[in-house]
């Protein structure tokens, strides 16, 4: 601490510079804080979130080119170390596990008792969380943690993580952040957000944690100029945004048209795979089973992801629900964008376009709610 | 440390208390009444509920499944829960007997509104099984002091030999009940109408429809052609209330199975306002 004296220590909402040269310390200082460091990393051909120990790990020159239907990875002519946007992972995928065990029963005698199942995982700092994101744990947020129940693994995930924001500079033709009024910005929701320069990241303090971590760090005050180039690079990004969604009274709009004929002539294409479910943000569905040792004296609960493009999710006395794709992509698409509003205050859809470039056949939400525009009922 | 873990364990959602099944009347073959006591004589006495509420009973190592509450009390002969064979959870609770362990959380959902209607006419509408939920707004209105409102139910079921509660209709319609039976498939002894629950709403008399209110909870079919019935006897949308079902995992808002609309059925309902519904529940397949 000696070069760093109180007087220069960050405050909130203080931007300071950290040198690409000591961005191994923050990761090493997380580590020994006790946080696991996600981040992005290449892994099967895609940027994932995984562990990150060293900045070797980032995938440094590389980016991504999406569109409906596709994914690929490219090296980029410069060393960018976050020059792409998101991948098929989200912080969705810690907060809120794919599998986890929520509660047991174990025989007692003649009585069966249940118990709590202590959530270890220990709290993680998600690095490089883009401004959509940061939105869709706002919408989470409001389902699991602000609703009349809570879910108490979510919570403790969720009150324990630390979140390093990063600025997009970039985007794909599948983003459409700008619509949602979610970004590329990060204005919100992070302890520290960065933003990347040839040399040097601008450090934005967020929260009273990220100014105590930012203390740690050998960073100086951010000049003039350094500011100026980290806003000319955000720019990038929202010039690069060129997919549109308009929400002008769009909850009526979808509620007030669901018999309309766009729903069968989606359920052509629709394979009901439910991939834009799994990649989503803010989708939350699950289901819980039973898993029981052979004796079935101790039994775990278990929730697992779910999804409403799974046939028997709305099983009900022996028959389904919504046994026709046409009903089950009208339920996604309404709940999404429609239904969301009424049940959270909020659009269940950040503009993140995860569900556009993972969809196996390219359906893309905003020409379908575009081609409902075009010929309500 | 230990305030902290037990103020964990009361938020998570999932932790259903231990009960033990005090009593089992068979109604019919494949139908069974549950009273259930918690083992927990705290629990007995700080649980409360409303008619029209349900709860989720947990079969360990089978599963766990949304069921009304039809009555009873949690302090003394035990809150009733009649259960209809359909699956493995089903199946499961109809091997248990008296004694045996199982367990519940709850009361969840929205309520039939008693109070509101305290002054009115109820018509209670009730397909097969979906008489469960009313039996306790059958109760809760004849023990009550009510001398300027009417109580009438409009039962239908398959057979006679399936009517629910039937051993109790005598002492029901004793303690003022106007209650009218329909059956689909009569046998040679039976008395009452033939038909569909709907013939018994179109052919309701003695009740202004200005002052009264109605309570469905049956098959939806049954429901839709009811509130048609109804509405072209001049009752108003505001005076019909519903219970309905859809699949259910967790009771609370977060698994997301029980959507209709906008509504969570497990929060919003199962109890609902038919004007507030109704868009939704008219949409095939939604
Ligand atoms: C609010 C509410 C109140 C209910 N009250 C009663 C009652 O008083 N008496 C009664 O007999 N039944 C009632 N039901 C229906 C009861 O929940 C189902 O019959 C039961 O879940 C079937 O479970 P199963 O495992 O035996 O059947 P399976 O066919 O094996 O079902 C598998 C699973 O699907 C889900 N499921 C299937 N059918 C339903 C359903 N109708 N509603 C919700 N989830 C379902 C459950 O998770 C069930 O475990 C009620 C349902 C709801 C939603
Ligand atoms: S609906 Fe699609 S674009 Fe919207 S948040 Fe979900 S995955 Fe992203
Ligand atoms: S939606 Fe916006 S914030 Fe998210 S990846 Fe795309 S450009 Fe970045």
């Amino acid at each position: 601490m000696t070069q760093h004296d109180r007087e220069s220590s960050p405050s909130m909402h203080e931007t300071r510079l950290l040198d690409k040269q000591d961005f191994q310390k923050l990761v090493d200082l997380l580590w020994d804080q006790g946080y696991r460091v996600l981040g992005p990393t290449v892994s099967q051909a895609a940027i994932v979130f995984g562990e990150i120990r060293a900045i070797d790990d980032l995938p440094r020159g590389w980016t991504d080119e999406q569109s409906g239907g596709e994914y690929r990875l490219k090296r980029r002519e410069d060393d960018a170390w976050f020059g792409f946007v998101v991948g098929p992972h989200s912080p969705k995928q810690h907060f809120f596990p794919s599998r986890v065990t929520v509660v047991a029963a174990d025989r007692d005698g003649d009585a069966w008792r249940m118990r709590d199942v202590p959530d270890d995982e220990p709290p993680v700092a998600l690095l490089g969380v883009r401004a959509c994101d940061l939105a869709a744990i706002a919408v989470q947020d409001r389902t699991f943690m602000h609703a009349r129940y809570s879910d108490p693994i979510y919570r403790r995930r969720r009150e324990q993580a630390l979140i390093i924001a990063v600025n997009c500079t970039q985007a794909a033709s599948t983003c459409f952040c700008t619509s949602m009024n979610t970004g590329p910005r990060c204005s919100s929701g992070f302890d520290l957000a960065l933003t990347e320069l040839p040399d040097c990241f601008t450090v934005e303090v967020g929260s009273p944690q990220g100014a105590a971590l930012a203390a740690l760090l050998p960073t100086r005050p951010a000049d003039p100029q350094a500011l100026r180039q980290a806003e000319i690079a955000r720019q990038h990004a929202v010039d690069d945004i060129s997919k549109q969604l308009d929400t002008n009274d769009l909850r009526d709009l979808l509620l007030n048209n669901l018999e309309h004929p766009r729903w069968s002539e989606v359920a052509t294409r629709c394979l009901s795979c439910t991939n834009c479910t799994m990649v989503c943000p803010t989708c939350f569905c699950s289901s819980v089973k039973e898993v029981s040792d052979l004796d079935v004296e101790h039994v775990e609960r278990v929730r697992e992801w779910d999804t409403c493009f799974n046939w028997d999710f709305s099983y009900l006395n022996g028959g389904v629900v919504r046994d026709q794709i046409r009903s089950r992509y009208r339920q996604w698409l309404t709940h999404k964008l429609a239904s969301w509003v009424d049940q959270f205050g909020v659009s269940g859809c950040v503009g993140c376009g995860r569900c556009i470039t993972w969809c196996p056949v390219g359906i893309d939400l905003t020409e379908e709610v575009a081609a409902i525009r075009e010929t309500p009922v | 440390m230990s305030a902290l873990a037990s103020a964990a364990i009361a938020d998570n959602p999932w932790l259903a208390a231990s009960v033990r099944i005090a009593d089992v009347v068979t109604e019919f073959a494949g139908v069974a009444t549950y009273y259930l006591q918690f083992d927990e004589p705290a629990r007995a006495t700080s649980y409360g509920y409303a008619p029209g509420q349900f709860n989720m009973l947990y079969v360990p190592g089978v599963g766990e499944i949304a069921i009304s509450i039809s009555g009873g009390l949690a302090s003394r002969e035990g809150l009733a829960h009649t259960v209809r064979v359909a699956g493995n959870v089903t199946q499961s609770l109809a091997r248990l007997g008296k004694g045996d362990s199982l367990a519940l959380r709850g009361p969840y959902g929205s309520a039939w509104p008693l109070d509101e209607t305290r002054d009115a006419d109820i018509v209670l509408v009730a397909g097969g099984i979906g008489l469960a939920p009313l039996r306790a707004v059958v109760e809760a209105r004849l023990d009550g002091p009510s001398p300027r409102a009417s109580t009438t139910l409009l039962y239908g079921a398959r057979s006679p030999d399936v009517l629910l509660y039937d051993r109790e209709f005598a002492g029901w319609t004793g303690r003022g009940l106007h209650l009218q039976c329909t059956v689909d498939r009569p046998h040679r002894l039976w008395v009452g109408h033939v038909g569909a629950v709907p013939l018994l709403v179109d052919r309701l008399s003695g009740i202004a429809p200005a002052n009264c209110a109605l309570f469905l909870c049956g098959p939806e079919v049954m429901m839709r052609y009811s509130v048609r019935s109804a509405l072209a006897r001049g009752v108003r949308k505001e005076q019909i209330w519903v219970s309905l079902e859809r699949n259910m995992q967790c009771a609370v808002g977060l698994c997301g199975h029980c959507q209709l609309g906008p509504a969570f059925v497990c929060q919003d309902g199962p109890v609902f306002r038919y004007d507030k519904i109704e868009p939704y529940l008219d949409v095939e397949d939604l």
